[in-house]
């Protein structure tokens, strides 16, 4: 056999065999015949009790090691309790740069950033929680993000005129909160600090609107020493992100919460293991997080949690890339993504194989709450709203 | 400054016969567009420290653009004239710092979503190239051979998934003295089919022993480069601004001299272990990457005939930082990680050997060490079978290789 890539067959083959997969498997049925049992949230009051989850499944995954057939044993969480409550997307495309601060910050924007990956510098366009607390007129409290990287620490608000320095949402690096609360006294937690290899030099000071060690009792009803023996009990960055995340929805509620999952770029070190080992914590963390959806009165029946990768990796094939390990090639196994969406106003059991993009999710998450996304790029994905 | 300003004389810095080479195609370069011409350079640089099969590429190359009619280069190099970029780029000394170019073209394309037009261009241009070669019958089938799970007893995942549709699984073989059979089978055939560079065994412990006409480059031999460059990229990750970009870019000029390293005599093999570290990420930490990514390295670059790699285990996963200290004094190991590790990495072994010439008629074998099972990708055997013939390793490579 030779080694040949058309790209799109290759697109066309990730979906088909997501698609078909998923249909078997977690008993999904194609979109167009299940038009008639959308449970959509409507009215007013129903919109402003209405809660949004993003989890970021990062940093990127690709379809093989999660939802097409031969990935399928890795996510047992999401697709045997997850996928069938949910409206599946199977063909999500990034045209962006594919870096992982610069692609969640496009997310957050719905507008392609071009920032420089590896600066702490905030998106160039409002971010998804400056349109919420501004259109909708909601205190600080209710946006805000848990990011393990402290790269992602500007990641909350933009500079923009009319938008802006205290607009935005608040940001949660837990390593960060971890060495601080440890006070370098990391023993024993050093696995929850653990750095992806791209950037295990890259601590930019932080600025804006981290949060603040003193708000972990303030804001989180949270002693350090609480904080530091539950710490010891968790066994990687994410679980500690599902951890303060999970606690913010008790104390906080907010109604906009995004967490940006990243232990799988490990794969950036070329080790398989880890990075499948990465993408299985994260798959059982998701799982873990709708249970606290479920069982949190305030979420409980009037959550949306959406769930996507950031981008893919590349391709085995692509003779650029090296497989697994990068995410350099812009190649379509490295572009092509899924996305989950399930609780209120979803569809159950459904799913679309028309192509969406990764910018969509802004101005869909504005229908969804009943604000505009003016600046994105994108367009609210109808099956959604 | 343009291509078509390029002058003999810029080139003066460059080593001897990669100096020559540009002196004898200057026309070529001087067609070329800015998009292009640095890229090319970046191999061109190095021609003198390249195995015989890449400066035979880069001869190849030249010599099919420079009988290009001017009407063709324009056919050829229409996907690269269209990418724009800054003047900032084009004044850069792309001549003498060709790497640190395409790192910042390549930052540029992706800002200016030109990336994806770049890559169209290169897939284009390298089929043009493909097509215009002419191949060359090989000596001997192409083998590879990749020995996993070292040190793994056990193991409750299926193994060679991967490559199962594309050759016959063995699954009751004698493993006794199964390692040495395989070294002195492929130790045979670099002296039936002698060539530079031809034949090759990478281990990722340490050398079991130093076969007869094979290049051997293992993880243990390479440790004193490995902890030299540990020590570099330590010092380099405390300067002030420093971020993984500089970081990437300066171990990408690192030379075996400026890391204070002794010449073995073998300059080109010297440079080749000095870039699997450089440029190669994980390397420096695992060895299971390191014998992945050296396996892709020499079949993209040496095109060998024959390729034994042998996985070993590698250190357990710690704090990044802490494992680029290098600083645990008892290393703790990860058997079973590494076997899953070293599976897919005989997967990109088989396909890295499948991009090369001879690829219909090249063998392939997976052997996890000390057990009863391997996989074989040969055109003599059927795809996707399963054999319970009882045999020992060194008649099994002889059936795929018949």
């Amino acid at each position: 056999m030779n080694i040949a890539t058309n790209e799109q067959s290759i697109a066309l083959g990730v979906s088909r065999s997501r698609r078909d997969f998923l249909r078997g498997a977690a008993h999904l049925a194609l979109g167009s015949s299940m038009m008639s049992i959308s449970p959509l949230v409507r009215g007013e009051t129903a919109r402003k009790k209405r809660k949004v989850i993003v989890v970021t499944f990062g940093g990127g995954a690709r379809d093989q090691e999660t939802f097409a057939p031969e990935g399928q044993h890795n996510i047992p969480h999401m697709l045997s309790e997850l996928a069938p409550q949910s409206t599946f997307f199977t063909h999500v495309t990034n045209q962006g740069i594919l870096g992982h601060y610069v692609a969640t910050a496009s997310l957050t924007t719905g507008v392609y950033e071009t920032l420089n990956n590896f600066s702490a510098v905030p998106p160039d366009h409002p971010t998804v929680f400056e349109y919420f607390r501004k259109e909708l007129k909601r205190p600080s409290s209710d946006a805000w993000v848990v990011a393990p990287s402290n790269g992602f620490n500007r990641i909350g608000e933009s500079e923009c005129k009319n938008f802006g320095p205290g607009t935005g949402a608040t940001v949660i690096l837990p390593k960060h909160l971890l060495s601080a609360a440890a006070r370098g006294g990391t023993a024993n937690l050093d696995h929850l600090l653990r750095d992806n290899y791209e950037s295990p030099l890259f601590t930019p000071s932080l600025a804006g609107g981290e949060f603040q060690i003193q708000q972990l009792e303030s804001i989180l009803r949270l002693s350090v020493s609480d904080f530091m023996s539950h710490a010891r009990t968790l066994s990687s960055p994410d679980e500690l992100s599902l951890y303060i995340a999970v606690r913010l929805m008790q104390e906080e509620a907010p109604s906009l919460l995004w967490i940006t999952m990243h232990d799988m770029d490990v794969a950036h070190s070329g080790a398989y293991s880890l990075y499948v080992e990465g993408i299985r914590r994260t798959d059982r963390l998701c799982g873990e997080l709708w249970k606290a959806v479920q069982a949190n009165p305030e979420y409980a029946g009037n959550t949306t949690l959406l769930i996507l990768p950031d981008f893919g990796r590349d391709s085995d094939l692509d003779p650029g890339g090296n497989g697994f390990q990068h995410h350099r090639t812009g190649d379509v196994a490295s572009r092509t993504t899924w996305m989950m969406a399930l609780g209120a106003g979803i569809k159950q059991g459904v799913l679309y194989d028309s192509p969406i993009q990764s910018i969509d999710l802004v101005p869909t998450i504005g229908a969804m709450l009943g604000f505009s996304a003016a600046q994105s790029n994108g367009r609210p994905v109808k099956e959604l709203v | 400054m343009l291509p078509s300003e390029l002058k003999s004389e810029q080139f003066s810095e460059y080593p001897p016969r990669a100096r020559a080479l540009v002196a004898q195609y200057m026309e070529v370069f001087q067609a070329l567009p800015i998009s292009l011409a640095p890229n090319l350079l970046r191999e061109v640089i190095d021609y003198d420290y390249k195995f015989p099969a890449e400066r035979a590429r880069i001869d190849d190359e030249l010599k099919t653009l420079a009988v290009l009619s001017k009407q063709e280069r324009q056919e050829w190099f229409r996907g690269f004239a269209s990418i724009s970029l800054p003047e900032k780029l084009t004044q850069f000394d792309w001549v003498n710092e060709p790497v640190k170019f395409s790192e910042q073209q390549s930052a540029y394309l992706w800002s200016t979503h030109q990336m994806d037009a770049f890559r169209k261009a290169a897939t284009e241009y390298y089929a043009r190239l493909q097509r215009a070669t002419v191949k060359t019958q090989l000596a001997l089938q192409r083998l590879g051979i990749a020995v996993i799970g070292q040190g793994a007893d056990e193991y409750d995942e299926p193994l060679f998934q991967n490559l199962k549709n594309h050759g016959t699984l063995f699954s009751r073989l004698n493993p006794e003295n199964g390692l040495e059979l395989l070294l002195a089978a492929v130790e045979k055939r670099a002296q039936s089919a002698s060539a530079e560079y031809g034949h090759w065994y990478i281990d990722g412990g340490h050398l079991v022993r130093n076969p007869q006409g094979l290049t051997c480059i293992s993880y243990a031999s390479i440790g004193p480069m490995r902890a030299e460059m540990l020590k570099f990229m330590q010092k380099e990750i405390q300067t002030p601004g420093m971020g993984p970009e500089r970081l990437r870019t300066d171990m990408a000029a690192m030379t075996p001299k400026k890391l204070g390293m002794a010449s073995s005599g073998d300059e080109v093999l010297d440079r080749f272990q000095l870039k699997v570290l450089s440029e190669g990420s994980g390397t420096q930490i695992f060895s299971t990457t390191f014998v992945q990514w050296t396996t892709r390295e020499v079949l993209r670059r040496a095109e060998p005939l024959t390729i034994l790699a042998r996985y070993a285990p590698r250190q357990r996963q710690r704090p990044m930082n802490e494992l680029l200290s290098n600083s645990s004094s008892e290393e703790q190991l990860d058997p079973k990680g590494s076997l899953m590790d070293a599976d897919m990495g005989s997967y990109y072994h088989w396909i890295n050997q499948q991009r090369l010439d001879g690829y219909d008629k090249s063998v392939f074998l997976v052997w996890w060490e000390g057990h009863n099972s391997a996989l074989v990708v040969s055109p003599s055997l059927p795809r996707g079978a399963t054999s319970s013939t009882v045999m020992d390793l060194g008649e099994l490579l002889k059936l795929a290789l018949v």
